[in-house]
Parts: structure tokens; C-alpha cells; sequence
């Protein structure tokens, strides 16, 4: 077993590992948009709205990941009948399926905290006459948030980990950087390893912020 | 100021209202009684559509409640204080009293905390400005509720049993408070199980059970002569 492999690659590991963290820092950006949308939508009084968010929530939880992405990456293409794939495409492509999947999962996570919040807490905000817009800006998801933020950590962690997928699609994210440099090289174990532990360390940042948000917002709430 | 007509409520096949007829008149105060279950804080509830009416028409300072807009115009007028207060916990005392009149009624802030400093003293807290709820005993929480709710200036206040989740000693603070609220001509409607508050502050008091209003009449002459057998019956157990 050679182990120079490892030290020899580290820089190229760490570039591949910095895409990783890009990719699912946009995917992050796009899911808690249409997370936060998606759980105001499910819990909207207007069955439409509510109808659409559940669809969306079943089909993006519902159907694996590797499958999204074959269908944003391929799919949006022949949709748009575009005649050639434009620069880099794949990433964007990439990020947009991510987000897409982590919506759904998002969603349900806002959802869960807004329906935790004390219906007294809206029916004193409506109570003082702010509409139902209001009473959610100011009252009940800054609340919520709070209570969300574990489960969001969980999810980023998810995300971080299945942005190995994109690998399918030719990003050269972290996982594809090690399995490159695993076929010139016929080092599988340690190379995979150093991988693993990229990922780990990564994820444990993730925690550990997550960690240090709940703390902080948790000051003030002594329940 | 408030007119209520044939006001219906069921929950399901659960008829909490069979049938409200009243009219609280500008500066009164009618204390409402009655055993748990009879619909006295649902009652209290329909006056700013916090509960949906199954049938029935309210009336408030003009203004029948029946769209989504005049709704949201009563409550600015109407405010309410709750058994379980209800503040905002992530927002200090002060800045739970001036979120409604910033955003609601567009105050600026200086004038907001202003008026927001001025109601904490009203009820003895102008030191707890800056205090989480939290923090705040039980007693406390209730008077930064009602300072909360003063804040927009309303021209109703509705009390759903205030006192009934504090520890004893705690229930006189409160009570006082509503009590200058009484003298100050406010209008108030209180569903209350404190029947020293009802006959000593009261203009009026109603009695209800199973969803109908049994009795109602000047707080000295229910207390002392109640005429139909459910209030005699009812009064007998708490007096």
C-alpha cells in the first residue's frame, strides 16, 4: 500500500473537496428558498397551493436523487431543445437538482417547526390586528427557525454527502477526484480513505456550526 | 358598541352557542360567569373572530364582522389578553409592546417605545423594559400582555380568564391593573371566575350555561337575588 499517493494528491483532494462544499452551498441557497416556500404553500389555507406543495414534496422525496439529476441534466435540455449543452452546464444543472430534492426535505422541516409553535402565538399577533403575512414574519418564523435549525443540520449533512452523485454527471467534485486519481494510480484504499476523511472533516465542520447557531439563538429561550 | 345577534358556534356536532342576543354598550363593563364549558370564552373569542361563527351577525363599533378586511380594521380596535398570555418569547417586554403598533399602525419608533414606556409604568413594570418573558413572573407577563394589547390604543379590551393561570398571590396585581382600566372608561368585556372583580368593577354581569345566555343584570342584584335556578345553583358552589 502506498501512502505518498495520498500525500502526493492532498492539494488535488482539497480543490475537488472545495467544489463539494460550492456545490451544496448552492444547492443549500436553492432548497431553503423553496423549502420556505413549499411549507408556507403546504400549510396555506387555499387547496391549490396546497395541493401543488404536496406533489412537488412526494415526487422530489419520492424518486432517488441520481435519477433528478439524469432528468435536470438531460431532461431541461431536450425540454428547451437546446442544440448543444452550453459551458459548464453541468454544474449547473448539478446545483439546480440538488436544490430541487432538498426543497422537498426542507419543506417538511419548516413545515414541522411553524406547526410547533403555540397557536396562542398567532391568534395574540392577530389578535393585535397584524395580518396572517405579518403574524408569520414577525412572531411565529423567527421562532420556528430556532426550533428548525438541528434538523437543518442533518439535512446539509445529507446534502453535502449525496453531492457524490454529481460525480455521475462529470463534476469533478471530491468523490470524482479521488476515483480519477484511483485509476492512475491502482491505490483504491488509502486514496478512498483520504476521501472518507475529507467528507468527515467537512461534515463535522457542518456540525459544529450548526452546533454553535443553536447555542447562540437558544440564548434567550430557556424552555 | 358591540352587537351580537342569534350568534352560533358548533364544533362539529358540538354546539358550544345555541343563540347569543347582546349589546355592550361605549365605557361598559360586563363581566361574563359561568361553569367550564358553558361557551363563555368562545363567546368572548367570536367578538374578534379569533373563533368563526357557525351563524349569527357582529357588530362591532359599526363595523359588522364579515370579510377578511373589516376583521383585520376590528382587531386593531379590539384587543385581547389571554389565560396563558401569550408574549412573544423571543422579544423583550418593550419590544413585544411596540411590534403591533410599528407594523399594524406604522408608528414610528421613538414614538412607539414612548408610548410603549409609558404603559409598562401604567403597569409597574418600567424596569422590565428590557426583560424576556421568560424571565417575568406569571403576574408580570399578564400586565405586559394588557400593556402589550393597550399599545394599539383600542377602543375594547376582552379579558379570557386573565387570572386563571396564576399562582394566588399573583391574581391581585393583575386584577388591580384592570381595575384602573375600569375607572379610565374602558370598555371591556370579562370573562372572569373572580366574582369579588365582578361586583366590585362590573356594570353588568352576564351569566351563561350550556351556550345560552341564563341570566344577566346589575352585578349587586345576580349576586345577591339570582333569578333562574342554574345561577342560583352555580352561584351557591363558588360563593
Amino acid at each position: 500500500m502506498n501512502w505518498h499517493v495520498v500525500i502526493d494528491n492532498m492539494p488535488i483532494l482539497a480543490k475537488g473537496a472545495l467544489l463539494t462544499l460550492e456545490l451544496t452551498a448552492g444547492a443549500v441557497a436553492i432548497g431553503v428558498v423553496i423549502g420556505l416556500f413549499m411549507a408556507l404553500a403546504r400549510l396555506s389555507k387555499r387547496k391549490v397551493a396546497r395541493a401543488g406543495a404536496i406533489a412537488y414534496i412526494d415526487f422530489f422525496r419520492g424518486t432517488p436523487l441520481l435519477v433528478q439529476i439524469f432528468l435536470v441534466y438531460f431532461g431541461i435540455p431536450m425540454l428547451l431543445q437546446w442544440q448543444t449543452m452550453p459551458d459548464n452546464y453541468q454544474y449547473t444543472a448539478g446545483i439546480l437538482a440538488m436544490g430541487l430534492n432538498s426543497g422537498a426535505y426542507i419543506a417538511e422541516i419548516f413545515r414541522a417547526g411553524i406547526q410547533s409553535i403555540d397557536r396562542g402565538q398567532s391568534e395574540a399577533a392577530r389578535s393585535l390586528g397584524m395580518t396572517q403575512a405579518q403574524a408569520l414574519r414577525y412572531v411565529i418564523l423567527p421562532q420556528a427557525f430556532k426550533r428548525t435549525i438541528p434538523p437543518l443540520g442533518n439535512e446539509f449533512i445529507a446534502l453535502l454527502k449525496d453531492s457524490s452523485l454529481l460525480s455521475i454527471i462529470a463534476i469533478q467534485e471530491l468523490f470524482y477526484t479521488g476515483k480519477i486519481i484511483v485509476g492512475r494510480t491502482y491505490q483504491p484504499l488509502p486514496m478512498y480513505m483520504a476521501v472518507a476523511l475529507y467528507y468527515l472533516v467537512m461534515t463535522q465542520l457542518i456540525a459544529q456550526w450548526v452546533a454553535y447557531m443553536e447555542r447562540r439563538l437558544g440564548k434567550n429561550d430557556l424552555r | 358598541m358591540i352587537f351580537v345577534k342569534n350568534l352560533h358556534k358548533s364544533y362539529g356536532k358540538l354546539e358550544v352557542l345555541k343563540g347569543i342576543d347582546c349589546h355592550i354598550r361605549e365605557k361598559e363593563v360586563v363581566v361574563v360567569i359561568g361553569p367550564s364549558g358553558s361557551g363563555k370564552s368562545t363567546f368572548l373569542r367570536c367578538l374578534n373572530k379569533l373563533e368563526e361563527p357557525t351563524r349569527g351577525e357582529i357588530i362591532v363599533d359599526g363595523i359588522p364582522l364579515n370579510s377578511e378586511v373589516n376583521v383585520n380594521t376590528i382587531r386593531r380596535e379590539v384587543g385581547m389578553v389571554f389565560q396563558r398570555f401569550n408574549l412573544f418569547p423571543h422579544m423583550t417586554a418593550i419590544q413585544n409592546i411596540v411590534l403591533a403598533p410599528e407594523v399594524v399602525r406604522k408608528t414610528n419608533k421613538d414614538e412607539a417605545r414612548k408610548i410603549g414606556m409609558e404603559l409598562l409604568a401604567k403597569v409597574g413594570l418600567f424596569d422590565k423594559a428590557d426583560e424576556y418573558p421568560d424571565r417575568l413572573s406569571g403576574g408580570q407577563q399578564q400586565r405586559v400582555a394588557i400593556a402589550r394589547a393597550l399599545a394599539m390604543k383600542p377602543k375594547i379590551m376582552l379579558f379570557d380568564e386573565t387570572t386563571s393561570a396564576l399562582d394566588p398571590e399573583m391574581v391581585g396585581e393583575v386584577l388591580s391593573v384592570m381595575k384602573d382600566l375600569a375607572r379610565e372608561g374602558m370598555t371591556m368585556v370579562v370573562v372572569t371566575h373572580e366574582m369579588g372583580f365582578a361586583r366590585e368593577v362590573g356594570d353588568r354581569v352576564i351569566f351563561m350555561d350550556e351556550g345560552i345566555i341564563m341570566e344577566e343584570g346589575e352585578p349587586n342584584e345576580v349576586f345577591a337575588n339570582p333569578k333562574n335556578p342554574r345561577t342560583q345553583a352555580f352561584l351557591s358552589k363558588i360563593l
